[in-house]
């Protein structure tokens, strides 16, 4: 009988192109997928007058410096983002790859159209250079972020030198409790294991409350394996993924279908398979999340305080969660519903796809925002399918912003920015300081308290919020 | 990619875990092309007052430290965003070599696509390190990739480790596109495979 492997291992096998002595291994890439700043990497692949290898597996979608108050790039005021834009279209062009441009009807962060056009498959090995790659890991596939450096390598190559990762599992078992989605499952794990809790691992998320979510849920989780250390999070791929994947645009069809449906269910990680590295978390405990300092790790459940640096024994750590209390203009003890926030995102590729909104909308419904609130779909087909089903309605009659897609105020290259020393409430996936924009401070949580949190201008827990609804 | 072979330096210690791209260099920097260079940006948000004035508590602001070519830092030095930038910034700004307990992993790879050494030792060697910088400002620090050491202020050697495929690398100058297109038998024949056994892919 064959050695059990990991589902990572059977992944990993299975794109390696070869294996040096020293163990660096060339691994093949089946899907690149590239943004407006990737440009760095069209750069060195023109200075050295290279081609890209394989036009056909390579997908650009502009997201970052994307501005989401336009339709056209035309209409772009700002010189150099409009540059930047135009830059990617004619590097397309030059290159042949696919375009999904702001004409195109198909455009978005490259992490939710990626999975959203069928260019992300379950078996696959993904890389974009994007560091929230791992999102794309939600349905079975390799995927993980890259440098400019590497982006290079991948256009002339198709492949890149890799040493292997170790394998670790992280298992969630339990029933999520209403009101609690991935976006506070990842959350927890992050604050459990800690921001550098899965480096050096390919994570596989396992157990009953991580089957239970649907595709979008299952995302945000992979989304954020970065912010755990993680090189790339996958999730074995089931009926719900098999679901999400058919009839999608690139998606293979017919007799490749039934091909690939029967290849994609021997990748599960075999029974008795072993992880260099495990970690369990009990998903029946997991209240909302929200984080209070300057990393993802710095976080509590709702109903919690501001920790005090005192109480923390060692002094690099104490200095730290010093330094990002000061940052953030919180005292400890702080009980985090008594905390205002001054402005709501609702976004990112971590949380701007259909389900997110839905979940924010029903917050949102016969409420009134307190504050500015950025509502920014993920792609033009998100924001399609919101606006058939009137959630664009509920978030305009709450008095918040609906916009076109973009990476927007996660990462604030766009002009959608905090002013310093405003408050956020963000769907989005870092805390970092000065991420949102100078002096910025930035709260992570999932969509329905982000919504919560617009409704009532300060943090709350929506399941107080929703108490008699469901 | 120049090579690496020795670099001695003064050293910096910084004194937090976590220390993100972010801050190493922010975001609305990043639509600068390489060779417009990242001079006088490192930690730029960081290294300054809320009123833009340099902050002087920051080591970096500190005569001893401003012309360091070494960081020591603590763990998961340069997570959070790919961006390449990062290690340009710190080349850019003399730094060379980092020395951390752990790193973010595509930084650490960045680092060396871009002549710099990222190099792995110990949390409490890590913390000895930066103690002997604070009580002896200015103190240099030997990364010698040739031998895998790393020579502290004390004199004490601490050997590390690198995946010997990039300290190749590294030591040679080499840039991996035209070493990785040698395999280009390899890689036509893995497409060949490829397209024939898991056709549902294109």
């Amino acid at each position: 009988m064959a050695t059990p492997r990991t589902m990572f291992e059977k992944l990993w096998d299975a794109h390696v192109v070869l294996q040096r002595d020293d163990g660096q291994t060339l691994l093949y890439i089946d899907r690149h997928l590239c943004h407006d700043g990737s440009r760095q990497g069209f750069t060195k692949l023109k200075n050295e007058n290279r081609k890209v290898r394989r036009p056909d597996l390579t997908f650009a979608s502009p997201d970052h410096y994307r501005p989401t108050d336009i339709k056209a790039v035309s209409e772009i005021q700002d010189q150099k983002m409009r540059e930047i834009l135009e830059e990617l279209a004619a590097n397309a062009d030059r290159f042949g790859i696919h375009h999904f441009g702001l004409d195109s009807g198909m455009d978005g962060i490259a992490h939710v159209v990626g999975p959203e056009l069928g260019v992300t498959l379950p078996g696959i090995s993904l890389v974009c250079g994007d560091s929230h790659t791992a999102t794309h890991g939600a349905l079975g596939a390799f995927a993980f972020g890259i440098g400019a450096s590497e982006v290079a390598h991948v256009f002339a190559t198709q492949t890149l030198w890799q040493r292997k990762p170790k394998a670790m599992r992280i298992t969630v078992d339990g029933k999520l409790g209403f009101g609690v989605s991935g976006k506070d499952v990842i959350l927890a794990i992050i604050g459990q294991i800690s921001a550098a809790g899965a480096t050096g691992h390919a994570v596989e998320y396992a157990g009953s409350a991580i089957r239970g979510l649907d595709m979008e849920g299952r995302m945000t989780v992979c989304n954020m394996t970065i912010e755990a250390g993680g090189r790339a999070g996958m999730i074995a791929p089931d009926e719900t993924t098999f679901a999400y994947c058919e009839g999608r645009m690139f998606a293979p069809k017919e007799d490749k279908w039934d091909k690939a449906l029967a290849y994609w269910k021997t990748l599960p990680s075999d029974d008795e398979a072993g992880f260099d590295t495990e970690a369990v978390v009990d998903g029946n405990a997991i209240a909302p999340m929200v984080t209070w300092g300057t990393s993802p790790e710095n976080v509590v459940p709702v109903t919690g305080a501001v920790p005090d640096p005192a109480n923390e024994p060692d002094p690099v750590r104490r200095a730290t969660q010093e330094r990002a209390l000061d940052y953030m203009a919180l005292t400890p003890g702080t009980r985090m519903t008594d905390v205002a926030v001054d402005k709501v995102f609702i976004g990112s590729c971590t949380n701007a796809r259909i389900e997110d909104l839905r979940l924010a909308a029903a917050v949102a419904k016969d409420r009134c925002a307190q504050v500015r609130t950025l509502v920014v779909p993920g792609s033009q087909q998100v924001k399609r399918e919101a606006e058939s089903e009137g959630l664009d309605k509920i978030f305009t009659d709450a008095g918040m912003e609906w916009r076109e897609p973009g990476c927007s105020m996660c990462v604030g290259m766009n002009g959608d920015i905090l002013q310093p020393g405003e408050r956020s409430a963000s769907t989005s996936n870092r805390n970092f300081m000065g991420r949102q924009g100078e002096g910025g401070r930035t709260h992570l949580v999932g969509p329905a308290m982000a919504a919560a949190a617009s409704v009532s201008g300060h943090f709350a827990d929506v399941r107080t919020l929703m108490e008699g609804k469901s | 990619m120049e090579a690496f072979t020795k670099w001695t330096a003064k050293a910096a210690p910084i004194d937090a875990a976590n220390v993100d791209t972010d801050q190493i260099v922010p975001a609305p920097f990043l639509s600068r092309i390489r060779t417009e260079g990242y001079e006088g940006l490192l930690f730029y948000r960081v290294r300054r007052n809320a009123d833009g004035s340099m902050d002087p508590d920051f080591i970096l602001n500190q005569d001893a430290f401003k012309d360091a070519g070494i960081l020591v830092a603590d763990r998961n030095f340069g997570c959070g965003s790919s961006r390449e930038n990062a290690a340009w910034t710190l080349w850019d700004n003399g730094i060379r070599s980092v020395i951390a307990p752990s790193f973010g992993d595509i930084h650490y790879n960045n680092e060396m696509n871009n002549g710099m050494v990222p190099v792995m030792l110990s949390a409490e060697i890590c913390a000895d390190l930066r103690q002997q910088l604070h009580d002896n400002p200015g103190a240099e620090i030997t990364v010698d990739l040739e031998n895998n050491v790393v020579v502290a202020p004390d004199g004490k050697p601490h050997v590390f480790s690198i995946p010997e495929f990039n300290r190749y690398r590294l030591l040679n100058g080499l840039d991996d596109v035209s070493f990785t297109l040698e395999s280009e038998t390899e890689i036509a024949a893995y497409e060949a495979k490829r397209k024939q056994e898991a056709d549902w892919l294109y």
